[in-house]
């Protein structure tokens, strides 16, 4: 039996008096996993992650943690730099003695954690990087990632744009490798499922810096029917506002990536727009028990709503102590042969670890924007499952030279 | 295909009007303060963070008196941070008046690290959406096309505060005062005026311009973290091309980035990374001194070393570095990793930093892009490896030779120009090698870089890595200080310090730098090379900014004026930032404040520091 069956740790803490009683702990004894983010470059998200993640790791220690051994965490600042990342994935391996890399936002570092965990043939779990390549192009076996990956989302969000009537497409994203991925995905596969679309008009603002007007502008001189967005944070903020006035999204479906998490949708208040079709995370709907759970217990710790970044650390913690407590032992190989094909009840629903490409099959929520109480809220979602949404096992062969 | 109808032309024309107002208004503040006090105030982003953010605070307080509530919020907020902006001035810079050309940047770099903290706890993570303005929330309609009533108010706000300038500095004493400062300020302190009072004043009037720059962004932007460091570049570019300390030449500028970008945008969406920076590297290469900018009259040069003569190592100092370098040669046997590892890109950025120093410390060629070859020796020893599949000893070799043949090219654009102009000529490149590496992923990689770059098995384990590095760093500081010493390096001192001079004594000026500014990027290239290995990856953040303002930090926080410095600086500045981040939250705040104390202590640097007491120790009877 596992200490951390998913079942009893949501049904309360009564029963893991079932699971048996924890072995005396030793603090020096503990596991430790190093996590590496950004945290001063990126704390909108990683806030909430960083929480969700402490949260995660009280409740695994309250419970006896792994095998009698607790588990602590050395976190890292990266400021926003791979290079500095790399230095503390050094510092963490050599000087703290880690026992598991985990961490990353931004895809670049995710990717530049991999490779050092490819070279230092140490396991990394990716958290949040985005980056198709992360598993695929420059996969390697010591890696594995969480969340559904950029071609997931746009498979999800292009399942409901095919639906739509419209033919003529704009689409706007960051200028970088999501942003990019994002709109190659996103157009290779609405072609897929309906030859008949065109493209008119793609606008490629710089990551933080978007000029929100002469953007509309330029999408608007493309007369497209409806719109893709991959923008997000203070670009989506921007771009929303002015769009709002010039007309922009007026008798126009849009389609966008990430905008209904709350990380992005809250700030725009009562100014969210309304019917858009978007990935996200309906943290005030979502009545599952595995979710009610978390969400009450994030609540009553830090006594706000959770938010999707909160999940993803949450789930993070959880993962690794489950391949922890499943293969019985920190050795990374046995830790590395757990994770493939691990399967566990995540606050989403069950997810599994692929063997094929280690990528999780962590689904996201596919809704559309609605207001209530003066914020932005998700309505007629529903939750798409990961698994439905990654290409078939031969493509995937294609895409991963590591194997 | 984009349709271009005329009313979208127009539309374009009139976002690029928009935005070219916002952009003066920061520009207009960073010009006056420049002009006057000869400080570049890498601080004024984040004075237009702060009125934004503040903006936002009153606004919300005062939302019930409606257009009052909303316009006294803005003007509060410019009002707070001009009051900011004189506090920066006579706490900090008053203190440096008489330290070297470009330590008062340094300590409004530390300015920026402290704000950026606090900013953060005070207003929180999120990006704040402010109210929109009343009364002007609505569009007009021309032709098929809405525009929004608030950029038009915008479009009008340019031109009107131009105005306002213009008859503040033709028809008051303090604008008679400004402007003659502008012009040769030792010639209006010898009249009489005070210039303490007249600094702190132009500090006001320039960080509240910023002030209401940021806050008459509410209503069209959210308010973020981010907003300082992408604001001030701007503001940069658009005050060096339209002249230094010509808020005509500013507000054109500001203009002609605006309608440039705006149909950049229409026509070559993904352009718009570098296309301010191609603008300004054009108008420059064209205009050495901006749109509208006069060669200050009566400029006395100031050598940016300050005045202290470069000696050759004395008895002491040698039997120090050999002490350094056993130690550090010995480390394998005694220290952990991840020290060996740290200590090998310490050596790293010593040699970045020293190269930079040869640039600016001997040459006074001050460059806000220097690492643009440092990534540039990165990117070629990487591909030398990945594509080529040469030999980690040859990918080191290739990693000088491609910075310096882009040195060759960048520095016979920029030695035509000096100081400030030089500076941004030199950002430019940078910028545009960044983007070059951000955008041509077939090559580069992309943002998500080139991975796998790992030193050959000999050398892999970190003892032996450091090994090398050491002997690489003590080879390359030794060449450069031969160097230094050698026929060409007196020449290229005689050049920073008297160009005519040295002209007349048969020394090819202009050649002489072209020559140093190739060296200097061969030697950052080095470093590149080495700490792409060390590394084990390559990404464009190694030619970003940052990276040039760090490399600019470590040569002024060391000291200009010796050879050691930079070494010093980046063992300083480096070491501190890699232990301050691994173990304190906020660790920009503890980082500038320690900036900022080093800079009041020690206005010519740790080197300056020591040479000083040195002199005291020797020779009591001299004055401090």
């Amino acid at each position: 039996m596992t200490i951390l069956d998913r079942r009893s740790f949501v049904a309360g803490a009564t029963s893991f008096a079932a699971i048996g009683s924890p072995a005396v702990l030793r603090a020096d004894d503990a596991i430790k996993i190093g996590e590496v983010n950004s945290y001063t470059a990126q704390p909108a998200f990683l806030k909430p992650y960083r929480q969700g993640w402490e949260l995660a790791q009280e409740k695994v220690n309250a419970a006896g943690g792994v095998k009698g051994r607790k588990i602590e965490t050395v976190f890292r600042d990266d400021g926003g730099k791979p290079e500095d990342a790399v230095r503390y994935a050094g510092d963490l391996l050599d000087a703290e003695k880690v026992d598991v890399l985990a961490g990353g936002f931004l895809s670049n570092i995710g990717l530049a954690l991999a490779d050092v965990a490819n070279q230092r043939k140490r396991l990394y779990l990716a958290s949040e990087p985005l980056s198709d390549a992360l598993v695929w192009g420059k996969g390697n076996r010591y890696t594995f990632r969480l969340r559904p990956s950029t071609y997931m989302q746009a498979a999800m969000l292009v399942e409901e744009a095919a639906k739509l009537p419209a033919k003529r497409w704009a689409l706007v994203a960051p200028n970088y490798e999501y942003g990019q991925s994002a709109n190659k995905w996103f157009k290779d596969l609405l072609k897929k499922a309906k030859p008949d679309v065109e493209f008119v008009a793609e606008q490629y603002p710089a990551l933080g810096k978007i000029d929100a007007g002469a953007t509309i502008q330029a999408l608007e001189a493309g007369k497209p029917d409806a719109i893709f967005n991959v923008t997000f944070g203070g670009d989506l903020t921007n771009f929303v506002r002015q769009g709002t006035t010039r007309g922009l999204f007026e008798g126009r479906s849009v389609v966008s990536m990430l905008t209904g998490e709350p990380e992005y949708v809250d700030p725009l208040g009562a100014e969210a727009p309304v019917g858009w079709i978007v990935t996200g995370y309906p943290y005030g709907d979502l009545n599952t028990p595995e979710h009610v759970a978390f969400r009450d217990a994030y609540k009553s710790k830090y006594n706000e709503m959770p938010k999707l970044g909160s999940v993803v650390g949450y789930e993070t913690v959880n993962s690794i102590a489950d391949a922890l407590s499943k293969a019985g032992s920190t050795d990374n190989e046995k830790l590395m042969s757990t994770l493939e094909g691990l399967k566990r009840m995540s606050v989403f629903g069950p997810i599994e670890f692929r063997a094929i490409d280690h990528q999780s099959t962590m689904g996201a929520f596919v809704g559309k924007i609605a207001l209530k109480n003066g914020l932005g809220v998700m309505s007629d979602w529903s939750y798409r499952d990961g698994a439905k949404y990654l290409p078939p096992d031969s493509e995937v062969k294609i895409l991963r030279p590591a194997g | 295909m984009t349709a271009l109808t005329p009313d979208t032309l127009l539309i374009q024309a009139l976002n690029g009007l928009a935005s070219a107002s916002s952009l003066f208004l920061v520009a207009a503040g960073l010009s006056i303060i420049f002009g006057v006090t000869r400080v570049v105030n890498f601080a004024h982003g984040s004075l237009y963070m702060l009125g934004a953010y503040i903006g936002w605070s009153l606004t919300r307080h005062l939302a019930s008196f409606g257009a009052f509530g909303f316009w006294g919020g803005v003007f509060g907020a410019a009002l707070l941070v001009g009051i900011i902006g004189v506090l920066i001035e006579m706490l900090i810079l008053r203190r440096l008046r008489r330290a070297p050309e470009l330590y008062p940047l340094l300590a409004t770099f530390g300015v920026v690290l402290i704000v950026q903290d606090v900013t953060l706890a005070v207003w929180g993570p999120e990006d704040l959406l402010g109210p929109r303005a009343p009364g002007l929330t609505g569009f007009v309609t021309i032709f098929a096309s809405r525009f929004p009533v608030y950029e038009l108010f915008l479009i009008a706000v340019g031109p009107l505060l131009l105005t306002a300038l213009w008859l503040l500095f033709r028809r008051t004493r303090f604008g008679l005062l400004v402007r003659a400062a502008t012009q040769d300020r030792e010639m209006v302190a010898a009249l009489g005026v005070d210039e303490r009072r007249l600094f702190s004043s132009v500090f006001f009037l320039g960080a509240a311009l910023a002030g209401l720059g940021g806050a008459l962004q509410l209503p069209r932007e959210a308010v973020n973290l981010n907003m300082d460091v992408s604001v001030v570049v701007e503001a940069f570019v658009v005050v060096v091309v339209g002249g230094l300390g010509s808020l005509f030449g500013a507000y054109i500028a500001a203009v002609l980035v605006g309608i440039i970008q705006a149909f950049g945008i229409l026509f070559l969406p993904k352009v718009t990374l570098v296309l301010i920076f191609l603008v300004m590297g054009v108008v420059l290469a064209v205009r050495p001194y901006g749109l509208f900018g006069r060669v200050a009259a009566s400029e006395r040069q100031r050598s940016p070393a300050g005045d202290r003569v470069l000696r050759p190592l004395s008895v002491t100092a040698r039997v120090l570095f050999g002490f350094t370098i056993l130690v550090i040669a010995s480390m394998p046997l005694f220290a952990g990793d991840y020290a060996i590892g740290l200590i090998a890109e310490l050596l790293i950025l010593a040699v970045f930093a020293a190269s930079l120093h040869f640039l600016m410390g001997l040459g006074g060629m001050a460059s806000f892009g220097h690492a643009a070859f440092f990534g540039i020796g990165a990117y070629g020893a990487a591909l030398a490896l990945k594509v080529l599949q040469w030999p980690m000893a040859a990918c080191l070799l290739a990693a000088p030779f491609a910075a310096a043949l882009a040195g060759l090219l960048a520095g016979w654009l920029c030695v035509r120009l000096s100081g400030v102009y030089l500076a941004m000529l030199s950002l430019a490149v940078a910028q545009i090698a960044w983007a070059a590496s951000f955008q041509w992923v077939e090559v580069t990689g992309g943002d998500n870089g080139l991975l796998g770059v790992w030193p050959a098995a000999s050398v892999a384990s970190r003892g032996a890595f450091l090994l090398l590095t050491l002997v690489v760093t003590v080879a390359t500081l030794a060449a450069l200080r031969v160097a230094a010493f050698s026929p060409f390096g007196y020449a290229f001192r005689a050049a920073r310090d008297a160009p005519r001079r040295a002209e007349a004594s048969g020394i090819d000026v202009r050649a002489t730098q072209w020559a140093g500014f190739v060296i200097a990027a061969g030697f950052a290239g080095i470093a590149g090379g080495l700490y792409a290995f060390a590394k084990g990856s390559v990404f464009p953040t190694y030619l970003a900014i940052d990276k040039s303002v760090d490399g600019l930090i470590m040569v002024l926080l060391g000291g200009i004026g010796s050879l050691t410095g930079p070494i010093v600086g980046a063992f300083a500045f480096g070491g501190l930032e890699a232990e301050l981040m691994a173990s304190v939250a906020f660790w920009r705040a503890i980082l500038g404040f320690v900036i900022l104390a080093l800079v009041l202590v020690a206005p010519s640097g740790i080197m300056g520091l020591f040479g000083t007491w040195f002199r005291k120790a020797r020779n009591p009877a001299l004055p401090a």
